[in-house]
């Protein structure tokens, strides 16, 4: 996750201290695992050496939290490059799955356990996921379909490999 | 296999063949009371013929069933279909409704089969509609309705009867992801609420992941994966 890139993008909507931005960050984006506070100094600190954010106004009592900042027409401008900028797909070209398929299959044991063994921990996550967006918001939804989907195409290969498990053995063995 | 305590139906190391070609080669399966099981595996695995055998609509060459501690292959086709009629209820791929019935007279038909009266089957198909959020397509026909709409009728007239099983045969196959999630959750939220267990036969995994525990049938036999979920 770009935690600068995003930190830019919530102050774009309006300035915040630093508290006010990891809880944001931690509520919309975080998923269970939010952000530490020396990690939100840091990117600000950062952030701020690069000119892309300014300090709006500081409260009393002093101390880092105390701080306001601002987006400045630089950060707008590496936000608005960040956000048009596509994603690089993962390619998932090296794979434990795989190694541990082949490598069964090399040392005679049961690669369609292996497989299976996969398969019901995949659904399983599968299924808290599917109770988690019965319950969820909106939002909370749209993250678990995200999640969801990416599981249930490690499960197509998971299918696929287990019917043509025949063929890899006469390859690895060859 | 380790069987669910208090099981509902057993299924024991069924054969089934058309002609050469077997379908079912040693499937072994057991459901417990409100239970929602997914049947999966791949095309042509036997997974679609192992519910029709465990349903009674389609008769195993060898292998015992056992609905709450009898035997299907025992009863009489008139028993059978009593069964089938009264405690299970079916969602099949296509809705299979009947074209020339209003969805409210569909959701009805399995109560009128049961000698309810009309006013009383009804009330009962209209409240199951509402249910199913498609309360306001009841006078529609099935030609008239989206197909999303059709399953969730199709699910409405499946649990009319208040069935303690629901066989559902790729129940969202013919849906978009949105559509076929409603469903799902509509149907398991409903079996669950009424006790009926679900037994599924799909062939995704999103679908599969509404189910509690899953089986997998591959070349006609059943996986021991159970013991995993568990």
């Amino acid at each position: 996750m770009a935690i600068g890139e995003t930190f830019l993008g919530l102050l774009e909507s309006r300035p915040r201290h630093g508290y006010d931005l990891k809880r944001a960050y931690d509520e919309r984006f975080g998923q269970g695992r939010a952000l530490a506070y020396g990690q939100v100094y840091a990117t600000l600190s950062r952030l701020l050496k690069s000119g892309l954010i300014e300090v709006h106004g500081i409260e009393p009592g002093g101390g880092p939290e105390r701080k306001r900042y601002a987006i400045t027409d630089a950060g707008v401008t590496d936000v608005q490059r960040w956000l048009t900028q596509p994603e690089k797909p993962d390619l998932y070209l090296q794979n434990t799955l795989y190694s541990k398929v082949v490598l069964a299959l090399l040392t005679g044991r049961p690669a369609a356990d292996i497989l299976d063994t996969q398969r019901a921990e995949h659904l399983r996550l599968m299924r808290e996921l599917t109770r988690r967006k019965s319950t969820g918001d909106f939002p909370d939804q749209l993250i678990c379909d995200y999640a969801l989907f990416h599981l249930e195409a490690d499960l197509r290969w998971l299918e696929l490999t287990a019917a043509r498990l025949d063929q890899l053995a006469k390859e690895v063995s060859a | 296999m380790t069987a669910p305590r208090d099981a509902l139906i057993s299924a024991i190391d069924l054969h089934k063949a058309f002609g050469p070609t077997p379908a079912l080669d040693g499937a072994s399966l057991e459901i417990a009371a409100g239970e929602v099981v997914a049947i999966m595996g791949p095309s042509g695995s036997g997974k679609s013929t192992l519910l029709h055998c465990i349903a009674g609509i389609t008769t195993p060459d060898s292998g015992r069933i056992v609905y709450r501690g009898r035997e299907l292959s025992g009863m009489s086709d008139a028993t059978r279909s009593a069964l089938r009629r009264g405690e299970f209820g079916f969602v099949f791929q296509f809705g299979q409704l009947v074209p020339e019935l209003s969805c409210l007279e569909n959701v009805a038909l399995p109560l009128r089969l049961d000698g309810h009266k009309r006013r009383e089957a009804e009330r009962r198909a209209a409240s199951w509609l509402d249910r199913l959020e498609v309360g306001d397509v009841a006078h529609k026909r099935p030609g008239e309705i989206s197909g999303g709409q059709g399953q969730r009728v199709a699910v409405a007239r499946a649990l009319v009867t208040a069935p303690r099983v629901v066989f559902a045969d790729e129940p969202t196959g013919a849906l978009d992801s949105l559509n076929g999630e409603r469903v799902m959750k509509l149907l398991t939220e409903a079996a669950r609420d009424t006790g009926a267990a679900v037994v599924l036969v799909t062939h995704e995994a999103r679908v599969a992941a509404y189910s509690d525990r899953e089986v997998v049938v591959r070349d006609g036999r059943t996986r021991e994966v159970e013991l995993m979920n568990r």
